[in-house]
């Protein structure tokens, strides 16, 4: 019974895909509905929540906030910080996923997994990693917790996968013959690097930047431990936050909260440009 | 392919090497070498303290939640996204992949905001009927939720693009109901995505800290998930326990980590 009446219903479906605006059927709809609920209640209505209260006290009192000297050194040092670990990135990212794609050596494979930890890793365990070698009593020598290195150590730490797990697939997929082509024309390697080889990469070069320089500015949890949280000197602005709430400014805390969203948001309208550039030029 | 001159491919492959060694190897190998400089003692004396077995215990409990309602939202939006059109999906696509890149202080804050018993949107509310969210497990889940929430999608989703519906058509003109060609077709042949979402948003899930530290209250003993117990304790110079502590999350991330990157290249072959 059930199956014909599934076929009687799935016909004037199947017609009237061609022009509808959906093609939701009852289940789906429900389950459209379940989805939808769940995550403004989860994601939205938290996210209004904070523009809201931070828009609650007025236009002077967020600009007072933001303005106010503690926070206002916490932002020129999140984002300074996050613009100079993201430049390392773009280097750094790029040299690794070239040996990771054109080089051959023993333990290369080692090498590929070990790029995934800071992804993994618990990002309070990730503080208590670097305090082993850049802590007190360093092996090394180098003991930078708690002076101003200790942030850009942290976010360095935490966005070493970005840049080289963007670049890596591109440039398994770019095409030698090319290079070739273009060797044998006479072109040297540099040439053939800056014309050929970099352009190709730029779009994942600048996707992974962008991912980079929005998880730094987000960076709370491998800082806690390590840079100490001095303020003007190693307190970032997700600390800034934390450090309002447990004052119990919530509203203080949701206007430099909602910096962080916006910078998270513009990355991800970026993101989007990005992949319509890569899409149109094909 | 054209070959860089040999001085230039060490000087790239050291620069690489290096750089992922003082970053990443060595302080990792450090925590490992930490943990068993007394042999077990350390770890097993860290692991009978009740606050730490406690602390683990509810870090298991928040990550099997939070994964297993991401895994059927993820997998329940990634359906929706790619086989059905409804007005407004261009938007849902764009907002799901938000909590990516949101810090795990805001989404702390954001939903301290809406669901604090005092001052809350919805709080005040909920405790009336005898629901605490904040300083309690619900809100623990959900902020590890919030964190986690894109991992599953956006595994599923290319796989369901690439695979196409022919198999789920052939199945409904064959007299398959919508449930059959769910349990049967589609799901089957979207498993392997599904397992490395779960696997990737287990590991996030276990490490969550910032936003579960904001919206747990961190009391020892209650709400302290294993990720705060790691800061209490070194904070409070127990050292040795935080390292311990921090192996056992690191072991189980890693474990992630290495399953999935074994599991993928096995999957392309078959």
């Amino acid at each position: 019974m059930s199956q014909g009446a599934t076929l009687a219903a799935a016909r004037p479906a199947l017609r009237r895909r061609a022009g509808s605006r959906t093609n939701l059927t009852s289940g789906s709809s429900l389950g459209l509905g379940i989805a939808v609920t769940w995550f403004s209640l989860l994601v939205l209505i938290p996210l209004a929540a904070l523009v809201a209260t931070a828009a609650g006290g007025g236009w002077d009192e967020y600009i007072k906030t933001l303005t106010n000297e503690q926070t206002l050194a916490a932002l020129k040092l999140t984002v300074g910080q996050s613009f100079v670990v993201t430049a390392i990135n773009v280097v750094i990212g790029t040299t690794i996923a070239w040996v990771l794609v054109r080089d051959q050596f023993f333990g290369k494979r080692i090498l590929d997994v070990i790029i995934d930890i800071p992804f993994a890793l618990p990002t309070i365990v990730a503080g208590l990693v670097l305090l082993t070698l850049y802590g007190k009593g360093s092996p090394l020598g180098l003991e930078w917790a708690n002076t101003e290195l200790s942030v850009p150590l942290a976010l360095a730490f935490v966005t070493l996968p970005f840049v080289v797990r963007t670049v890596q697939p591109v440039l398994e997929e770019l095409d030698a013959d090319v290079e070739e082509a273009a060797a044998s024309l006479g072109a040297g390697r540099v040439t053939i690097f800056r014309r050929l080889i970099l352009p190709s990469l730029a779009p994942a070069i600048a996707a992974g930047a962008a991912l980079s320089f929005a998880r730094a500015i987000a960076e709370y949890g491998s800082l806690v431990l390590l840079s100490g949280n001095l303020p003007f000197h190693t307190e970032v602005v997700s600390v800034r936050v934390l450090s309002f709430i447990e004052g119990g400014n919530t509203a203080a805390a949701a206007s430099v909260a909602t910096v962080m969203l916006a910078v998270a948001l513009i990355v991800i309208v970026a993101l989007d440009l990005v992949q319509g550039w890569v899409a149109r030029r094909g | 392919m054209v070959k860089v001159s040999t001085p230039v491919r060490w000087l790239l492959r050291l620069v690489a090497l290096g750089y992922v060694f003082l970053l990443v190897a060595w302080p990792v190998a450090l925590i490992v070498q930490h943990t068993f400089a007394n042999g077990f003692a350390t770890l097993s004396e860290t692991l009978s303290d009740p606050h730490v077995q406690h602390a683990l215990l509810l870090t298991a409990q928040v990550a099997f939640w939070a994964v297993l309602i991401n895994t059927v939202f993820g997998v329940t939006i990634s359906l929706l996204l790619v086989r059905y059109r409804f007005p407004g999906k261009k938007v849902l696509s764009a907002l799901i992949d938000v909590p990516l890149s949101v810090s795990p202080v805001v989404v702390g804050l954001s939903l301290l905001l809406v669901y604090n018993g005092r001052t809350g949107w919805f709080g005040p509310t909920l405790e009336a009927h005898g629901l605490q969210v904040i300083f309690n497990s619900p809100a623990m889940i959900m902020a590890t939720c919030f964190v986690a929430l894109p991992l599953v999608i956006r595994e599923v989703v290319p796989v369901l693009t690439e695979i196409g519906d022919d198999q789920e058509q052939a199945a409904r003109s064959l007299g398959a109901n919508a449930r059959q060609t769910l349990w049967r077709i589609t799901l089957p042949s979207i498993k392997w995505a599904v397992i490395y979402g779960v696997v990737l948003s287990l590991a996030r899930s276990v490490g969550e800290f910032g936003a579960v530290k904001i919206v747990s209250g961190n009391f020892t003993g209650q709400t302290q998930t294993a990720t705060l117990m790691v800061e209490a304790q070194y904070q409070n110079f127990e050292h040795d326990q935080a390292y311990a502590t921090s192996f056992i999350l690191a072991a189980v991330s890693v474990i992630c980590i290495v399953v999935v990157s074994l599991l993928r290249p096995k999957e392309q072959h078959s």
